[in-house]
């Protein structure tokens, strides 16, 4: 087969060239967004002396206490999750071939509502205490985290489980979330029902997302297996193009289509769990990040991935420090804020349409 | 010879869709499956790239068994245009591009740029190319699933329908493209059709399949009137146009 014409491809390479200039962009602004969102708060700290507490320079101890022990976690948490978040959604639009496909959609998120609102009613861990602002505290978080992460997991689990009796096609797989996400909202609203007043708060507290949940050890094991999935989902980037072009067109160039989209949807899942787990339910970006990305710089999953990565953790990010400063000093709930910063942007490209 | 199918049979749940097909394709040949609906054709395709496993049989590409190939050898040896394309967020490029897939593994070379730029030469996609595929119509989007089975670098082309929701016109653009692809870059191609005029005029050979099995074959000048009739029920009279041989049904 003699294809090569010595024709050029200027075009598409000033084309990928601009891909990757919006992706170093997204990288610049979030790391601006980092730091002005690490001297905003209850005690306003100038961004240079943020960049010097983070550079290990002479600042005062307060900043640097402030900086590491509060902003840090919180800031890097937003990022880890976001990104996480975002990916795991843009993964699973691809492998599902489906513009729902999200931990939210999928019944993820309500499996891990329904494990939170579990180890609160059932076994016990919602015996709460309340602060001195009068904010609502779980007494058991690991019980509560760990009992979110196992539902959470199981809920892919039964889906993938589905999958490999019926065969995994995306109509399989999406129908399988919708129905579990139904049975355990059912299932955490027949919970709530029975509830007391304590235990229906810790449950309704749990579901509010907050990226200020996470401790430096929780932040290192989500960032750890963000970051092993997003590689691998990185080496899987042709792959999941291959998909997205259809599941013949992809065995056809050598996909093993079934175990992409089996270990994509586990791996997404992983992701979610314990993004979730640790921080409560945060929808809205892993559904919505994918489709902006698209649209700006369409679907090739190479550029897609990362950039989805990089836009859900402005978002989160942005959501968290807005939530922090709306209603100062009280604190709005971040899952809130994503949607109502990223909707009216997303309904603003739906109606736009597509960059050219 | 570069593919022969010795003895397939395919079925699943009992019951059984292919029986004992038996087919060759040499160098720079046509083939064309021909039959009614659900007889078995697109099955026929999908076993000879292993898509579908049949139960038993050979299917050899230059020699080697597909069954007992990795899915990215026979991607490198087989091109695939499925009946039907995704409309996906791509630009043409980039979806003709995704065809050298079974020769890298992450980032493409200065190789797999110019041999997208040659097939989009060949298909005349020269304005589309940094189109988004899911903007185009149903025969630009043939092109560019065509382009991508090109850019595989296949010996072997297989086309499920390749003129199914085209007009007249892409209709005879893409048959002959295919045509010019097969006679002047040494690819063979085995495709499936309805369109019998199409495919007496573009094929070398023919295969007809009835209830699952080889009803007969030969080289396209062969067909007859008997056999047009035997496998779709319906008398025809083959009239000949300016030495072109047309298919005219009876009733």
């Amino acid at each position: 087969m003699h294809l090569m014409h010595g024709a050029k491809h200027e075009e598409y390479s000033r084309y990928v060239g601009r891909k990757i200039t919006l992706v170093f962009l997204g990288l610049a602004v979030l790391i601006g967004l980092s730091l002005i969102s690490m001297s905003k708060g209850a005690a306003s700290l100038p961004v240079r002396e943020v960049a010097k507490a983070l550079l290990g320079l002479d600042v005062a101890r307060q900043c640097e206490l402030i900086v590491w022990n509060i902003r840090l976690p919180q800031v890097l948490a937003a990022v880890v999750a976001g990104a996480g978040l975002s990916l795991s959604g843009a993964v699973m639009q691809s492998v599902l071939r489906n513009p729902l496909g999200s931990p939210f959609t999928l019944g993820i998120s309500h499996a891990a509502a329904f494990g939170a609102a579990f180890a609160v009613m059932i076994l016990g861990s919602g015996t709460m205490a309340s602060s001195q602002v009068g904010a609502i505290s779980i007494s058991n978080p690991y019980l509560t985290t760990g009992m979110a992460f196992f539902f959470s997991m199981a809920a892919s689990g039964v889906i993938v489980g589905i999958s490999r009796m019926r065969g995994s096609t995306p109509e399989v797989m999406v129908l399988s979330g919708v129905a579990l996400g139904a049975l355990f909202t059912a299932g955490t609203m027949f919970l709530q029902f029975f509830a007391d007043d304590v235990q229906l708060a810790a449950m309704v507290f749990w579901t509010f997302g907050d990226v200020g949940r996470a401790s430096w050890s929780e932040l290192g094991v989500l960032s750890i297996v963000t970051g092993l999935a997003s590689v691998y989902f990185l080496l899987n980037a042709w792959n999941y193009n291959a998909v997205d072009a259809g599941d013949e067109t992809a065995q056809s160039l050598g996909v093993r289509v079934q175990r992409v989209r089996i270990l994509g949807m586990i791996m997404a899942s992983l992701v979610t769990s314990v993004a979730v787990a640790f921080l409560g339910i945060i929808g809205f970006v892993g559904l919505v990040c994918p489709h902006m990305v698209r649209r700006l710089m369409g679907g090739d999953n190479r550029f897609l991935l990362p950039a989805s990565m990089l836009l859900g953790a402005i978002l989160l990010l942005a959501s968290d420090t807005a939530a922090r400063l709306i209603l100062a000093p009280h604190l709005l709930p971040v899952s809130i804020l994503t949607a109502f910063l990223g909707a009216p942007v997303f309904l603003a490209l739906i109606i736009r349409g597509y960059a050219r | 010879m570069i593919l022969e199918v010795n003895e397939v049979k395919f079925g699943y749940n009992g019951k059984e869709i292919l029986k004992d097909v038996k087919l060759s394709v040499d160098q720079g040949e046509m083939l064309v499956i021909l039959g009614p609906n659900g007889v078995g054709k697109t099955t026929l395709l999908r076993c000879i790239n292993a898509i579908l496993k049949p139960r038993s049989g050979a299917i050899m590409v230059e020699g080697r068994d597909v069954l007992k190939m990795e899915p990215s050898a026979i991607a490198r040896r087989i091109g695939y245009v499925a009946q039907y394309q995704a409309k996906t967020r791509m630009t043409a490029f980039d979806a003709i591009l995704m065809g050298r897939k079974p020769h890298i593994r992450f980032r493409t070379s200065e190789k797999d740029l110019h041999m997208v730029d040659g097939a989009i030469k060949i298909l005349g996609l020269e304005d589309l190319a940094m189109r988004h595929i899911d903007e185009m119509s149903g025969g630009e989007l043939q092109k560019v699933a065509v382009g991508r089975a090109l850019v595989q670098e296949p010996r072997l082309l297989l086309l499920d329908e390749p003129t199914s929701s085209l007009d007249l016109k892409n209709s005879m653009n893409i048959l002959s493209l295919i045509q010019h692809v097969v006679r002047d870059h040494g690819v063979s191609a085995v495709m499936t059709m309805h369109n019998l005029n199409s495919a007496l005029r573009f094929a070398d050979k023919f295969v007809f399949l009835k209830d699952g099995m080889i009803h007969s074959a030969g080289a396209i000048k062969e067909v007859s009137e008997d056999m047009i009739q035997d496998v779709y029920g319906i008398p025809v009279e083959i009239l000949h146009h300016k030495g072109r041989p047309l298919v005219v049904p009876l009733n």
